[in-house]
């Protein structure tokens, strides 16, 4: 990152010049955001799949576990389980980048919730579509991938669209790793020119002109596709 | 293991978590009926300023607000020795709380039938106890379970104060883990230790509040249940 100088406190409350200075800095670090963001909910959008086939499984050694863990990762900070990650994690043997750490966590965090929508999204697959399948004699294989998830996954996108826009609003506890993006970026300009208001601000605006457009148009897929909250 | 002295430790950053989550939490549920029933105003212009607040509430994220309001709102109002860190959290939670709560109390009010409306004003009762008597009592019932899993979305968050250096539950739990590995303790816990105990103690706490809501959910049910449709 670029160094900022500039002479701290001598300046009034806001200084403009200095905003516009930091800008590129911030955008830079906002983009990064964005990316562990758009990775993290890859990552959440597969596993929470997996999860919400695990804990429908019939199996009960398969299944409990499973919702215990789901309901545990729901219960708990994102960012512990950020430090949890990153601290811990070492300890066993496994060591794993500030920026890895961050789009993992979201990705974990984030599948214990999406696994919820899934699991409401197949639920909502009428029993016919089991019963014709039984009849056809399917394998349970493809009873899954041709008939039930193409039915069910359609009706959890305006869900999983809004756990984006959730995300990304979580995306900038990374810094508490260490993880790079906006709020890293801000820090390092206030620790380093001793000013505070114009980096938050710029991050807090810039932050507001992504999010709030992407819950509008969200919000717009949802009512479009005449999704129901649940 | 942990020592005695670090489960105290634990324990007193839980204390701090806990407070900050119930300030926070009033604040925040002061917001959401006011915001949440002036969402559903005849006014175009209270209106606007429900959604204007609703939208940056929730759209700036709690962690955005929280930073800004340590370190930034302070300077720019002047007065940096009032907000300290404890207020900071309480004021940017419970903002936050509030844009996710207004849609709470708005959506809550929406699904009361337009007859319970008509018949106060058939009734003669003004605004002011059509909401009241009518109107709220009904919207609650709907509003608790919503309500119940925000207050525990409000205690995950309190765990962002930990980056503004309030010693929270997190923030205990973080120095615990620097001092272990700066050798101050003749027996270092394990990290996993100290991180396993913060999220166990994190997750009895949004259990303890699923708990309550439950036991709400169903007193407040009970009591209303004559007066639904």
């Amino acid at each position: 990152m670029r160094v900022v100088v500039a002479q701290a406190s001598q300046r009034g409350v806001w200084d403009w010049d200095f905003a516009l200075e930091i800008l590129p800095d911030i955008v830079r670090g906002l983009w990064q955001t964005v990316q562990a963001t758009l990775l993290g909910i890859t990552i959440g959008m597969i596993l929470g799949l997996v999860l919400a086939l695990l804990r429908r499984s019939g199996v009960r050694l398969i299944s409990w576990p499973t919702a215990a863990v789901i309901e545990f990762i729901r219960g708990t900070p994102l960012l512990v389980q950020l430090f949890f990650i990153f601290f811990v994690l070492p300890s066993f043997g496994i060591t794993i980048g500030a920026f890895a750490s961050l789009v993992i966590g979201l990705g974990i965090h984030y599948a214990a919730y999406t696994s919820e929508s899934y699991r409401a999204g197949i639920e909502n697959v009428v029993r016919g579509q089991w019963e014709a399948s039984v009849a056809l004699n399917l394998p349970p294989a493809t009873t899954w991938t041709r008939i039930i998830l193409p039915q069910a996954i359609p009706t959890v996108i305006p869900a999983l669209g809004n756990y984006l826009v959730a995300m990304f609003k979580d995306a900038p506890l990374g810094a508490g790793i260490s993880a790079g993006g906006v709020l890293l970026v801000a820090n390092s300009i206030r620790s380093q020119t001793l000013r505070g208001v114009e980096p938050y601000t710029v991050m807090g605006i810039l932050f507001l002109v992504v999010s709030v457009p992407a819950a509008l148009f969200v919000r717009y897929l949802e009512r479009k596709y005449g999704y129901e909250r649940t | 293991m942990l020592s005695g002295n670090q489960l105290q430790a634990l324990l007193e950053g839980t204390w701090i978590t806990v407070q900050v989550f119930v300030f926070a939490a009033i604040l925040g549920t002061v917001l959401s009926l006011i915001f949440g029933v002036m969402g559903l105003s005849e006014s175009r212009l209270l209106r606007a300023i429900s959604r204007t607040y609703v939208e940056v509430a929730r759209g700036a994220s709690a962690i955005v607000l929280l930073i800004w309001a340590a370190f930034a709102l302070p300077i720019l109002l002047g007065i940096p020795q009032v907000i300290g860190p404890l207020l900071a959290g309480i004021i940017a939670l419970g903002i936050n709380m509030g844009g996710y709560g207004a849609e709470v109390v708005r959506g809550g009010i929406l699904s009361v039938p337009r007859g319970q409306t008509e018949a106060s004003i058939a009734l003669n009762l003004n605004a002011g106890d059509r909401l009241r008597h009518v109107i709220l009592p009904q919207a609650v019932v709907l509003m608790v379970p919503p309500y119940g899993n925000l207050n525990i979305e409000v205690m995950k968050g309190t765990s962002l104060v930990a980056l503004i250096a309030l010693a929270d539950l997190t923030f205990e739990a973080q120095n615990l883990r620097v001092q272990a590995g700066g050798g101050v303790f003749e027996d270092p816990p394990s990290t996993a230790a100290i991180f396993g105990t913060a999220l166990v103690i994190y997750f009895i706490l949004s259990q303890l509040i699923a708990l309550f809501y439950r036991w709400v959910e169903g007193r407040v049910g009970g009591r209303w249940h004559g007066a639904r449709t």
